[in-house]
């Protein structure tokens, strides 16, 4: 058949090439071997999905307050919920979990209002998130004012503790990473050597080095009676390990951006400080998300590193709770539920960066 | 300023310099080149260079407005003299305009905010009026519809268009074209040409690099040819096409016409 004006019309694909049937055809049962291969594939998550279930659902026990609740042969998830507690806020004392509680609910508050396009203001909202927000919790954990009691910093804990360590570093190394990265393509000679041989320094060395010698060495330099707080040293240490990381996965983004991008800017006569504000890292930042974020997520699951100085973050004190002689022999259980908790946050912020790389893709092509 | 006559070969209406250039060399490491550049442009002139391809011109206009740095001789733009003096360099930038060749938007701003960039960041505009200053200059290179769109949604014509009305919104003096139909497919030339010819007749002191000799010969005042850095001949349109007076520009013409 032939249309009118002599073009041949638009037909529909055969029907064994589209919807289930055709995606079957086409991704399970292309040929013999493919076939085989997906008999094959289906057997060997049979073997590993009915053996998982059984031991953490079907033969499981939720509820209880000791061992001889389990009684079911798999996993004894009462030993989460009975250290539930202690997997959250370390050795915080527990009149005062509402002060973390607190912290974190105006922390959600504050991201979910950051994310809602009708918020009036949302810039001085996240100015007030990266500046105000963080002596708020400072202020809440540590009390001391207001008539909250101080609590020493050797008793936070728990995912607490890891998620202050990581939003302190993230928070801080990023913008750290950025200030060196620039430094590094300086042409100013003083500022590049000085940038690269910290850069190079940091990482170069590793983390757990880092926090060895800033838990172990420092003191012995700093002058005698001079002590400042272990926890303070280790997010110090950490913040300068990432922002060396950092510096180079922006260094990246910038050497992606055309230098026709740069002149335009000149040519137009925005400075130094303004063409990198307004037109180079807008750009350079959003090519690197994925490094990023990436990054993040490895500074995330690096704060467990810090059990080696002592610090009770999440991990440490999930193995301090099956080292305890009422629940040995738990480590299993223990080890899941941390495997669980990093996934989630980890999980979290990479669907996060890919919705950000969408929302701020402006469909140009290079 | 209207200058009435568009055969090229008309005068213009004021003999006060604009930009002077006077012995002028440039050198890339050890390679030479520019050599003793001496350019004298008025107010409201318009100047096509063109010349075979290395042979400096991009650089000698990008050394207008310091993207490049020249190393000897003097380079003065509406009375400032360029030197290593960041605010000269700075004041100079907001006065001369300069569209690129490959159009340089900036693909995470819209049309508009590409626009109202500079004005509001270097000029402190107000935003209110640098949009409705954005809008009048879209709308004079006829694409104001095309505002809130991003670059990366715009042919290549628009694309380019869009440069131009960037740079007119910082209201220059001058304004350095950098080969701006060399990127475009051929339908797209026309659409460009034709806004810069409207620039022209609007009085605005241009210096175009091109090879588009149909624009040198309806809009420019004088032609220029250079060649390994040095400028050959200098000469009215009809002078310079009808009877060149270098053997090197008679073969350039016969070359590309």
């Amino acid at each position: 058949m032939i249309n009118k004006n002599g073009t041949l019309p638009d037909l529909p694909p055969p029907s064994t090439n589209i919807g289930v049937i055709g995606w079957l055809r086409n991704n399970l049962f292309p040929s013999p071997l493919n076939t085989l291969l997906t008999f094959f594939a289906i057997y060997i998550i049979y073997l590993v999905i009915v053996p998982t279930v059984d031991w953490a659902f079907l033969n499981s026990n939720w509820v209880g307050e000791s061992r001889d609740a389990c009684t079911g042969g798999g996993a004894c998830w009462v030993f989460i919920s009975a250290r539930f507690d202690l997997f959250m806020y370390g050795f915080y004392p527990e009149s005062e979990y509402w002060r973390i509680n607190l912290a974190f609910a105006i922390l959600v508050l504050l991201l979910v209002l950051l994310n809602i396009r009708q918020v009036p203001q949302r810039g001085w909202l996240a100015a007030f998130t990266l500046i105000c927000y963080p002596v708020i919790t400072f202020y809440l954990f540590s009390g001391g004012v207001f008539g909250l009691d101080p609590v020493d910093t050797s008793k936070w804990g728990g995912l607490s503790l890891t998620l202050i360590l990581s939003g302190v570093g993230i928070v801080a190394s990023l913008p750290l990473g950025v200030i060196l990265a620039l430094g590094r393509n300086s042409q100013m000679p003083i500022v590049k050597a000085a940038s690269i041989v910290f850069i190079e320094f940091w990482r170069g060395v590793p983390l757990i080095t880092v926090l060895f010698m800033s838990s172990v060495m420092l003191p012995l330099f700093l002058p005698e009676g001079t002590s400042f707080d272990k926890l303070l040293r280790a997010m110090i240490g950490i913040v300068l390990f990432e922002s060396a990381y950092m510096a180079e996965v922006v260094r990246g983004g910038l050497a992606a951006i055309p230098r026709g991008q740069y002149e335009a800017a000149k040519a137009l006569g925005l400075n130094y400080w303004k063409s990198m504000a307004l037109i180079i890292l807008p750009q350079a930042l959003k090519l690197v998300i994925p490094g990023i974020v990436n990054t993040f997520i490895a500074l995330f699951k690096d704060t467990t590193l810090v059990l080696i100085i002592g610090l009770f973050d999440l991990l440490t004190t999930i193995e301090a709770g099956f080292k305890d002689s009422h629940w040995l022999g738990y480590a299993l259980e223990g080890y899941v539920f941390a495997a669980l908790v990093y996934w989630i946050f980890c999980f979290s912020m990479s669907r996060y960066s890919q919705h950000l790389e969408r929302k701020l893709s402006t469909g140009h092509a290079r | 300023m209207t200058p009435t006559d568009k055969s090229g070969s008309g005068t213009v209406e004021s003999d006060e310099a604009i930009i002077e250039i006077a012995g002028m060399h440039k050198w890339y490491g050890e390679f030479h080149v520019l050599k003793d550049i001496n350019l004298r442009v008025c107010k409201g002139e318009r100047i096509v260079v063109c010349g075979p391809s290395g042979s400096g011109k991009s650089t000698m206009i990008r050394c207008i407005n310091r993207l490049e740095e020249h190393q000897t001789g003097k380079i003065i733009v509406d009375g400032i003299e360029l030197n290593d003096d960041l605010k000269r360099i700075d004041r100079i930038r907001r006065e001369v305009g300069m569209v690129f060749q490959h159009f340089n938007l900036f693909p995470h701003l819209t049309v508009l905010e590409n626009c109202c960039l500079a004005p509001i960041w270097v000029r402190r505009m107000p935003r209110k009026k640098a949009e409705e200053i954005g809008m009048q200059y879209l709308e004079r290179v006829k694409i104001p519809e095309q505002a809130k769109k991003y670059p990366g949604q715009l042919s290549g014509g628009q694309q380019q268009r869009v440069a131009i009305a960037r740079s007119l919104c910082m209201s220059p003096s001058i304004m350095l074209f950098d080969e701006p139909t060399s990127a475009l497919d051929p339908e797209m030339i026309k659409e460009v040409l034709e806004t810069m010819i409207e620039l022209a007749e609007s009085g605005m002191t241009m210096i175009v690099v091109t090879h588009e000799m149909g624009f040198a010969k309806t809009v420019a005042n004088r032609v220029i040819f250079m060649d390994e850095g040095q400028i050959i001949e200098e000469n009215d349109p009809e002078t310079f096409f009808s009877s060149p007076e270098h053997d090197r520009t008679k073969l350039f013409l016969s070359q590309i016409m």
